[in-house]
């Protein structure tokens, strides 16, 4: 590996994270706007033309914010919570093929930061750890609100984890490969995963929207509950750090179900489109589409949002241990069944 | 070679903070910390799938819920009784028969010469699959059924409706 490689890898790096962040700010304007449309109502339009610039004022906002640590709180695992939640936001993007290889003259560029032979386990072992930046943030403050909404966040993690797990077991099936890249490839003309796994999608997505403690599952923050659940007493950035891990976890859960289900940067036509445009820019072209799916995705989040209200806690167990688990368990059987003898 | 030295050193700090710790949470906290540095450990084994196994089951799962209980019962230094001198020296004298005889079975061993692996890449998935489900494809199934009743029976005990009992 050259200078040039590493140079380029790292450039990945980077521009992934800027896009993480990017989107993560927009999204809070995307959310608003769409909130106001559900509600029939127009919105941020004061800060630049259609309120443009309103996630920058409020980034400025909660960077110039007084910071507060309550007396009794543990000061380090207090500021450690919302790093370790941003951290574990960040990480998860590394293993998903953003396109197709580039090719530029002789060099050959892999639109992926790392191809390793777990990916998918790699993306779930992610999802499981961002549960501790609630947890010790929530347990940090010294607050019974927020030590509840922690405890929440605990347990709905845990339940809805078993059926995210046996949903990715029946596409482990199908796919006989837990490489991202490898998966993506699978899916080229139209042998897209929704097409084979219609109920381990609708599981994936239900647990995804847990995972991620979007309405109707955010009963860690239920304010109507906990005042504001885990982040009860933060203020300034380290509240910013919480809100904005949330809208990064919702861009890479996007990415990982467009990737695994929806074709990832496959669309169609994409032989013809490839063979016209060259082997430098095609790829681009895909990049393009998997981001078009992101943003559907990212959309249908916040229309969900914003159309069905909270579950109650009791519920919340209740469809996690009692419908989705038997689910995930039968859509094994039948996947099973159906690779053996139809396919 | 100095990768794993100081990997091992974290290791063994990391679990020392576990047991001096004076707050149960802290030191779970460590206990995280210490099972993150076992997944360093397998990844420079090779063993890829081993070290994402351990990362998703027992720091995912297994010290959450620990985690998740020490918050429900909220130990606290002020609150927990002191524990009686009797307890604390056969706890000592306990924990010295342990030490002594982990000693002597690392002495038992033969050090000298080193298990070398025939394959190196062993702990791929692609492989670790393939003598699963070759040389021991009935241990491996029974296993995996037995989980997977065990979770389905667990879920099975919190379905029943409480008033037809």
């Amino acid at each position: 590996m050259g200078v040039v490689d590493i140079l380029i890898k790292f450039g990945l790096v980077l521009i992934i994270f800027l896009i993480s962040l990017v989107i993560a700010m927009y999204s809070t304007y995307a959310e608003r706007k769409i909130a106001a449309f559900f509600q029939d109502r127009i919105g941020p339009n004061r800060a630049g033309p259609w309120g443009l610039l309103q996630p920058l004022a409020d980034g400025g906002k909660m960077f110039l914010k007084e910071e507060i640590i309550p007396t009794h709180a543990n000061a380090f695992l207090f500021i450690a919570g919302p790093s370790l939640a941003i951290m574990t936001a960040c990480i998860g993007s590394a293993v998903i093929p953003w396109g197709q290889q580039m090719t530029i003259g002789t060099r050959v560029i892999d639109l992926q930061v790392a191809d390793i032979n777990v990916g998918l386990l790699y993306i779930f072992g992610v999802v499981s750890l961002g549960v501790y930046g609630v947890m010790i943030g929530g347990w940090a403050s010294n607050n019974k609100y927020s030590l509840l909404g922690a405890i929440r966040a605990a347990s709905q993690n845990i339940s809805y984890e078993i059926s995210m797990g046996l949903s990715i077991i029946a596409l482990l099936m199908v796919t006989g490969t837990l490489s991202l890249r490898q998966i993506a490839e699978q899916q080229h003309s139209w042998h897209w995963n929704i097409l084979y796994q219609p109920l381990g999608f609708l599981l994936f997505i239900v647990c995804a929207f847990a995972e991620t403690n979007r309405t109707p599952f955010d009963l860690p923050e239920c304010e109507t509950e906990l005042v504001g659940g885990y982040h009860t007493e933060y203020s300034s950035m380290k509240l910013g750090f919480y809100l904005f891990a949330e809208y990064i976890n919702m861009f890479i859960s996007s990415a990982v179900m467009a990737t695994l289900y929806w074709g990832g940067y496959n669309y169609p036509g994409m032989d013809w489109v490839l063979a016209h445009t060259g082997p430098a820019i095609g790829p681009l072209i895909g990049v393009v589409v998997l981001f078009a799916k992101i943003f559907l995705f990212i959309f249908f989040f916040m229309w969900v949002r914003w159309t069905i209200p909270r579950f109650r806690y009791d519920q919340l167990m209740d469809l996690g241990w009692k419908i989705l688990i038997p689910l995930a368990i039968a859509n094994i059987i039948i996947t099973g069944v159906w690779m053996t003898f139809i396919k | 070679m100095s990768t794993f030295y100081f990997i091992a050193f974290l290791s063994i700090f990391f679990s020392i903070l576990v047991i001096t710790a004076k707050n149960p949470v802290h030191s779970i906290l460590y206990l995280i910390l210490t099972f993150f540095t076992f997944t360093i450990h397998y990844v420079l084994l090779n063993a890829q799938f081993l070290a994402i196994v351990n990362f998703i089951v027992y720091m995912g799962a297994i010290l959450v819920l620990f985690l998740y209980t020490l918050m429900l019962i909220n130990l606290n230094k002020e609150s927990e009784p002191r524990k009686s001198n009797v307890v604390k020296i056969a706890g000592f004298v306990g924990g010295g028969c342990f030490l002594l005889t982990i000693i002597a079975a690392v002495k038992a061993f033969n050090i000298s010469q080193p298990v070398v692996l025939n394959d190196p890449n062993l702990g791929l998935v692609k492989n670790l699959g393939k003598i699963l489900f070759n040389e021991y494809l009935l241990p491996f199934e029974v296993s995996s059924v037995l989980l997977l009743s065990a979770m389905v029976g667990a879920v099975l005990l919190a379905t029943k409706d409480p008033k037809t009992t």
